[in-house]
């Protein structure tokens, strides 16, 4: 067991008390820029990137500068849980997911519970993939190459047509949403031929909508709209302080145990590919649906539904660093922020970072562990702290949450225009909300819309045209196959119900 | 009388400042430091290793913030420049999208619009095929392709309309070798795509290949500049940066170097480019930065001043010349 000597050695590396202070450090820093909508993990660890090269030049220093910086990075998987449970406010697109039965808790008064299982299937999802980095990191790496064009359309088709399949609301309105997501994606310039599209001669619109200015609108604006109409008041208002909130919710947590386990490992498939986090929420939600037996009630506050997004996003947010460090391709924003850091400090990110790069590869891994816990550690003892947030009355917390989603847009791109992007996509969402149209099925279309396009139309490029390179391989075929036959659900269902009904 | 003193100290010290140079300029706030691509690619590594460098040896009084504006291949960066007009608090790094997004994209910028301050680099193009394939050099490679016949051999490349593809073009020009051209969005990506084979060969910068090809999934065939890189130290158990022949030497008449510089607005004044030229001087007299240079393997050529001017000019031409022969004008919408 060679990995675990490594390993060892690895934790020695990472608990001096520089890096331990530098790992809290790293997450306290990484929990506040995930709380802030706009500021996400990728501009935090951006940020912060210049301030580490000085210490990358000491002997080790590479190892603390890694650790501060994915520490951060850990923070802000955490941390971004915090205001989609609380208000309604994805501030990853990851975190879309977790709003779906989050806030109902909340708005239950549940918000402790609710975070305690965020933050706790967060670390659960994290510690899997750590353990699948640390012992099967080889065999994943090569999995990986599999991946080319008609396989990467295949998972997003798959996300997509998992959504209309497994959506609680009507499948013609989701499928409504997505096709006006698409349309928002396609907007800037074109993938294939680099000519700019629907752009209307506009400046502004050169750079299409970015997911962060439409949530924020979507969800946090329109959230705040609809509750001045239905009389100024947080539902959540009755949240108590209960400090025994954390073991409560860990007993019922238990019961989980399956659907942890489901999402785990389609999060490390889907991190390791990589095709993100974002998928990932996504899909281990539909699934986690399908297979619960209280399957109906998913999206009225049901703890499970927070457990199944949380433990794929992170567990993906954190196997994708491994094709980042084996490969040099980045599953995430911020992989790529961190990845751009490997070579700033002279290191190499590839296959042979594991061979010549020993001692930081695993005091890197051996961080992923504490990070984590040091993580799971912070959120939870402020869990009380962030339910409290709900009891502030609405009139003083709707125009300083009005305020930080006004600056967390202008920071996506230092542009004012996005601030007045936000304030339409608000309007827009609350539109949506009063015709219960579902925004979550847009908002994955805005993320993924782009890539799934640029795979497609690589894959007809490679193809010569031919549509059957979507079966042409037992992988990408079962993955095409599994999303017709999701996408044809409810229509299959239908037809039983009313076979059924005879 | 107060406000006598106060005068008074203000005079004696630009007095005193006087003394060392006259009038020199320099920033009263944060400086801008706009990148036209994405996070993680090879411009916005050298603009943060350039940030990082002036931040570790205090090269700047007011700090220097990278800021990535990637929209429309470049356009949106280099647009906000042209706007801030006399605004000496913003510079701006580019790559060849300074040529090819307003030809191929009609948005309305040149490089006229702007004042050059300083080459950093210029950045090598390899031709790259995946290790197990049989081609030695990139002439067995070119054979292998002619005979597959037209569109059968894939090469990826990053973005569209761009260095990578104008390569592809020229390659096809000089050659009669017809490829599928096939865009992804960063390096990284299409480095991964041929070591997996899914592609038959890239153009990939040095940087962005280098570890899987000393993983030895990837060979280097040749390099697209006049002469051979400089660099002799082993990057594999056996070969060198240098030992990599130029493509002219293997048949192929194909040269491509990519622009690494930096510009500031329009309208700005003497002072304020000497000021950002002697920071990038310093920046460039570091270790850190002739790191940089051989673990890219860039090509170390640096200009100023008119002669910088010129060879934008002369670049530029060479541009539309091999854009419009590509096929890549577009006409805006």
């Amino acid at each position: 067991m060679e990995e675990i000597q490594s390993l060892l050695h690895g934790f020695a590396v990472a608990l001096s008390l520089k890096n331990v202070v530098l790992m809290f450090t790293g997450i306290v820093l990484g929990v506040i820029i995930g709380v802030l909508p706009g500021l996400g993990g990728a501009n935090g660890v951006a940020i912060l990137l210049p301030l580490t090269f000085s210490m990358a030049q000491t002997p080790g220093g590479a190892t603390s500068a890694i650790i501060l910086l994915s520490c951060i990075y850990w923070g802000a998987l955490f941390g971004g849980a915090i205001t989609s449970v609380l208000f309604n406010i994805p501030g990853e697109p990851w975190s879309v997911a977790t709003t779906f039965d989050g806030y109902p808790l909340a708005q239950q008064g549940r918000a402790g519970e609710a975070l305690t299982a965020a933050f706790t299937s967060s670390f659960v999802g994290a510690l899997i993939a750590v353990i699948v980095i640390t012992f099967l990191s080889p065999l994943v790496a090569s999995f990986a190459l599999e991946f080319g064009p008609p396989e990467f359309f295949a998972v997003y088709l798959l996300t997509f047509c998992a959504f209309i399949g497994m959506s609680k609301e009507p499948p013609f309105k989701t499928l409504a949403a997505m096709m006006a997501g698409f349309a928002l994606a396609a907007v800037g310039t074109d993938p294939v031929t680099g000519a700019l599209r629907l752009t209307f001669g506009s400046v502004y619109l050169l750079k299409g909508f970015d997911f962060l200015t439409a949530v924020i609108g979507l969800f946090g604006i329109g959230e705040i709209l609809l509750s001045l109409e239905e009389g100024l008041s947080f539902r959540g208002g009755r949240a108590g302080l209960n400090p025994r909130v954390v073991w409560q919710t860990w007993k019922e947590l238990r019961r989980y145990w399956a659907t942890a386990l489901r999402s785990a490992g389609l999060g490390c498939f889907m991190g390791v590919v990589p095709g993100g986090a974002t998928p990932a929420s996504f899909m281990a939600y539909g699934v986690a649906r399908r297979m619960s037996p209280e399957g109906a009630k998913f999206g009225t506050g049901k703890l499970e539904g927070v457990v199944a997004p949380e433990v794929a996003n992170n567990a993906a947010g954190t196997s994708a660093l491994l094709p980042m460090i084996t490969l040099g391709v980045p599953g995430s924003p911020t992989a790529a922020v961190l990845l751009g850091g490997l070579l700033i400090w002279g290191l190499q990110p590839g296959p042979l970072l594991f061979v010549e790069q020993k001692e930081f590869v695993w005091g890197l891994i051996a961080s992923m562990y504490l990070g984590n816990i040091a993580g799971l550690i912070v959120v939870l003892t402020c869990v009380p702290l962030f339910a409290a947030i709900l009891r502030i009355p609405f009139s003083v917390i709707a125009p300083i949450i009005m305020v930080i989603c006004a600056i967390g847009a202008y920071t996506v791109a230092n542009s004012i225009f996005d601030v007045w992007m936000m304030v339409v996509f608000g309007v827009l969402g609350y539109a949506f909300k009063k015709l219960q149209y579902p925004l979550a099925p847009m908002v994955l279309a805005i993320v993924l819309g782009d890539r799934a396009e640029s795979a497609f139309r690589q894959a007809m490029l490679v193809s010569q045209g031919d549509l059957t390179v979507f079966f042409s391989n037992a992988l990408v075929g079962t993955m095409t196959g599994l999303a017709l036959a999701l996408l044809a659900w409810p229509l299959v269902s239908l037809v039983f119900g009313r076979l059924r009904k005879r | 009388m107060k406000s006598a003193i106060r005068n008074a100290v203000a005079a004696l010290l630009s007095a005193a400042a006087l003394v060392p140079a006259a009038h020199a300029w320099e920033p009263a706030k944060t400086v801008e430091f706009i990148v036209p691509a994405g996070t993680g690619g090879g411009a916005d590594q050298m603009a943060r290793t350039i940030q990082a460098i002036v931040a570790k040896n205090n090269l700047m009084k007011q700090s220097l913030v990278v800021i990535n504006k990637p929209g429309g291949a470049g356009a949106e960066g280099f647009l906000e420049v042209k706007g801030a007009k006399g605004d000496p608090h913003k510079i701006i790094i580019t790559l060849s999208n300074l040529f090819t997004t307003p030809l191929a994209t009609g948005v309305p910028f040149n490089w006229r619009d702007l004042t050059p301050v300083k080459m950093m680099a210029l950045d090598q193009f390899v031709l790259w095929v995946n290790a197990s394939t049989p081609y030695k050099t990139a002439k067995e490679f070119l054979a292998a392709a002619k005979a597959a016949g037209p569109g059968k051999f894939k090469m990826a490349g990053t973005g569209s309309k761009q260095e990578d593809q104008i390569i592809t073009v020229a390659i096809e020009k000089q050659t009669g070798v017809k490829f599928t051209y096939i865009p992804f969005k960063g390096g990284g990506d299409v480095a991964v795509q041929l070591v997996g084979n899914h592609v038959d060969s890239t153009v990939n910068n040095p940087i962005e290949a280098v570890a899987h090809w000393r993983a030895g999934k990837l060979r280097p065939l040749c390099v697209f500049d006049s002469k051979r890189m400089p660099y002799k130290a082993k990057v594999t158990d056996t070969q060198s940066w240098a030992d990599i022949p130029t493509c002219k030497e293997q048949g192929l008449d194909v040269e491509y170097l990519m622009l690494r510089g930096i510009f500031m607005p329009g309208g700005v004044s003497n002072d304020q480019v000497k000021y950002y030229l002697n920071v990038l001087r310093k920046v460039q007299e570091s270790a850190d930065w002739k790191d940089l240079m051989e673990r890219g393997a860039f090509n170390t050529t640096s200009l100023e001043g008119k002669e910088y001017a010129d060879w934008v000019a002369r670049e530029e031409a060479r541009h539309v010349q091999l854009m419009k022969s590509a096929g890549f004008i577009g006409s805006g919408q």
